[in-house]
């Protein structure tokens, strides 16, 4: 049943729905303009007054993935014609794309892209598979100390990050684990697997038990009723966790910044160094940006469901 | 009950028909998540004591030699690392105040039903989601004291934030808090729909101010989640490195993870860094304790 309402209550709502409107507006304005950046032809970027309204195009995409040479007088009309349309982008901007023959050199930031994403896929599988089991071990087995172990777990996370790196660091460096892909993913593993095994013994804590004594019952082994009923049963919560652990590995920046600096170099250290000294091309670092922010925005808007039950759920219980 | 004549086979058997018996598989589990955690998180801080009693230097082949506390002592009468420690507590001070009142403004605000609601929250959700490192290099954009929006929409001229030392701590925190706000929004969020309604009913009734059901309904339930919203961003806020790192060069926005990453990485200074790694370990541990007391706290109710 409804409550009956007063005018004045019934305009306080609405005054309290344009406040979020505008509120909302605010927090979207910086991602608007690193979005909009991204596409905007190289003196829009900087402009007076700031430009919000423009033609879009994507130049900027193009050289942040080329590599590319100030051009010392201008180009002969007939190569500009039988360039490709991309190409003929970056002749327009005074710039010629450097060549090996006919193939075009490509600058740094696919590789790190790269970097990035196995660096954080590797780790996400492997922090939410063993905290998986883990979690089903604490959930389901008596363990002594129980508190005291998972307060353990969770303690690790508390470390400030440039703690734990410089003791790191030169273990890495004794046994050749600097600047590679494992050494980082390793890092990632151990910064993740508390929250990873928090939030699953949240999930795992709700599967009743009767569904794996049922199984027992009808035969199945204990590892045969973990595989084929808890874990299906566990799936929006292992699906929940991974995108956590995901967003956390991706985005991470101070151990990348200490541990890598060619090989296994993730994006969040690279972007901004290549800001470098005078006048930084920001529609470039906008699009290199953009496409960096691009995965966290679709996942989050996918499994908004999952990550505000997530969230919540994880900050409750700890 | 089939169960029960499971169990009266002897163990032994019981284990044999169920595959590995439940204490193998418990162990399985465990026990590797327990030692790789102790490995990547405990001896390296066993490591990193050691040699905060030395005057080892990372960069440097020479031998090092075993110095006693002289790190400690050298630390703890720096007055350098005391104003990092004050910009530290300004800058916490400052960011967590900022993001609990405008998360849980945002969540009052928030908190009744209307079109697209879904949306709008998961829309609020983005800042927290990204890399505080990019978005830090980006509101140098922002921010930027030429062509700027912010200095542009707020009518500053030409006042530059993060190059002036006394805005670009404070510049930091504005940055921190777009981040962060979300995400005491959705916990205070959380605790708002958990209030009963029927207490409100019941104000309504007695046609109670909205002031008086704020302060003697509203927060007084929805305190014990704002608190673990407050001591956990405390605590990440205390650790800032990235966000504070990529946006300014200032000395005055110099936090603490910030100097200690200077100390260890671009002074190769490695002993000393070591033992103020562990000075801030032990505030951490300090918070953490409180987080924890707190916590307990807010369990009995």
């Amino acid at each position: 049943m409804a409550a009956v309402r007063t005018s004045s209550e019934v305009a306080l709502n609405r005054v309290a729905i344009a406040a979020v409107l505008i509120a909302t507006l605010i927090f979207l304005a910086p991602i608007y303009w690193i979005a909009s950046t991204a596409f905007k032809p190289k003196d829009l970027a900087v402009s007076v007054p700031p430009t919000v309204l423009f033609q879009p195009e994507v130049t900027p995409f193009i050289r942040l993935f080329t590599k590319r040479v100030q051009m010392q007088k201008t180009v002969d009309p007939q190569v500009y014609d039988a360039a490709p349309w991309w190409e003929k982008r970056i002749y327009d901007g005074g710039e010629r794309v450097l060549k090996v023959g006919k193939d075009v050199q490509l600058s740094q930031y696919p590789d790190r892209f790269m970097n990035s994403l196995i660096v954080a896929v590797i780790s996400t599988v492997l922090a939410v598979g063993m905290g998986t089991f883990t979690a089903y071990g604490f959930s389901r087995f008596k363990i002594a100390g129980e508190a005291d172990l998972l307060f353990f777990i969770l303690s690790t996370r508390m470390l400030p990050p440039v703690v734990v790196a410089i003791p790191m660091f030169l273990m890495y460096r004794s046994v050749g684990l600097n600047d590679s892909h494992i050494g980082l993913i390793i890092l990632y593993v151990a910064f993740n697997l508390s929250f990873s095994v928090w939030l699953m013994k949240g999930f795992m804590d709700e599967i009743p038990k009767e569904y794996e004594e049922a199984a027992l019952v009808d035969g199945y082994t204990r590892m045969q009723a973990f595989f084929k009923i808890v874990l299906p049963e566990a799936a929006t919560g292992i699906a929940a966790t991974a995108v956590f652990c995901f967003i956390t590995a991706w985005n991470e920046y101070a151990f990348a910044l200490i541990m890598t600096n060619r090989r296994a170099q993730t994006a969040p250290p690279f972007i901004p160094s290549q800001i470098g000294s005078g006048l930084p091309d920001w529609t470039t670092i906008a699009a290199g940006t953009f496409l960096f922010l691009l995965p966290v925005a679709i996942f989050t808007f996918l499994l908004r469901n999952h990550l505000l039950r997530g969230v919540t759920f994880g900050a409750i219980r700890k | 009950m089939a169960s029960v004549a499971l169990t009266n086979l002897d163990p032994a058997s019981r284990a044999a028909a169920r595959g590995w018996s439940d204490l193998t598989i418990r162990n399985m589990f465990i026990i590797p998540t327990l030692a790789f955690l102790i490995v990547f998180n405990i001896f390296p801080l066993i490591y990193s004591l050691g040699y905060s009693f030395t005057n080892f230097a990372a960069n440097r082949s020479e031998p090092w030699q075993f110095v006693g506390l002289q790190n400690y002592r050298e630390l703890l009468s720096d007055d350098h690392i005391w104003s990092n420690f004050v910009i530290t507590a300004k800058y916490v001070i400052v960011s967590v105040a900022g993001q609990m009142i405008v998360g849980f403004g945002l969540a009052l605000l928030l908190n009744r039903s209307f079109p697209m609601k879904g949306l709008i929250t998961t829309l609020l959700l983005l800042p927290m989601m990204m890399s505080a490192a990019v978005v830090g290099l980006f509101w140098q954009l922002l921010y930027s004291p030429s062509w700027g929006p912010i200095n542009y929409v707020f009518g500053l001229g030409d006042f530059a934030w993060l190059s002036n030392p006394d805005s670009a701590l404070y510049a930091v925190a504005i940055t921190d808090i777009w981040m962060w706000s979300p995400f005491v929004m959705l916990l205070s969020l959380a605790g708002l729909s958990a209030v009963p309604q029927h207490l409100y009913e019941a104000a309504a009734i007695d046609r109670a101010s909205w002031w008086y059901t704020f302060t003697r309904i509203t927060l007084p339930l929805v305190s014990p989640i704002l608190l673990i919203a407050l001591i956990f961003r405390t605590m990440e806020a205390f650790k800032t490195f990235d966000i504070a790192y990529t946006m300014t060069t200032q000395p005055t926005a110099e936090l603490i993870a910030i100097r200690l990453y200077k100390q260890a990485f671009q002074q190769w200074d490695t002993g000393k860094s070591c033992a103020l790694a562990y000075i801030v370990l032990i505030m951490v541990l300090a918070i953490t304790n409180l987080y924890v007391k707190y916590l307990n706290k807010v369990k009995e109710r």
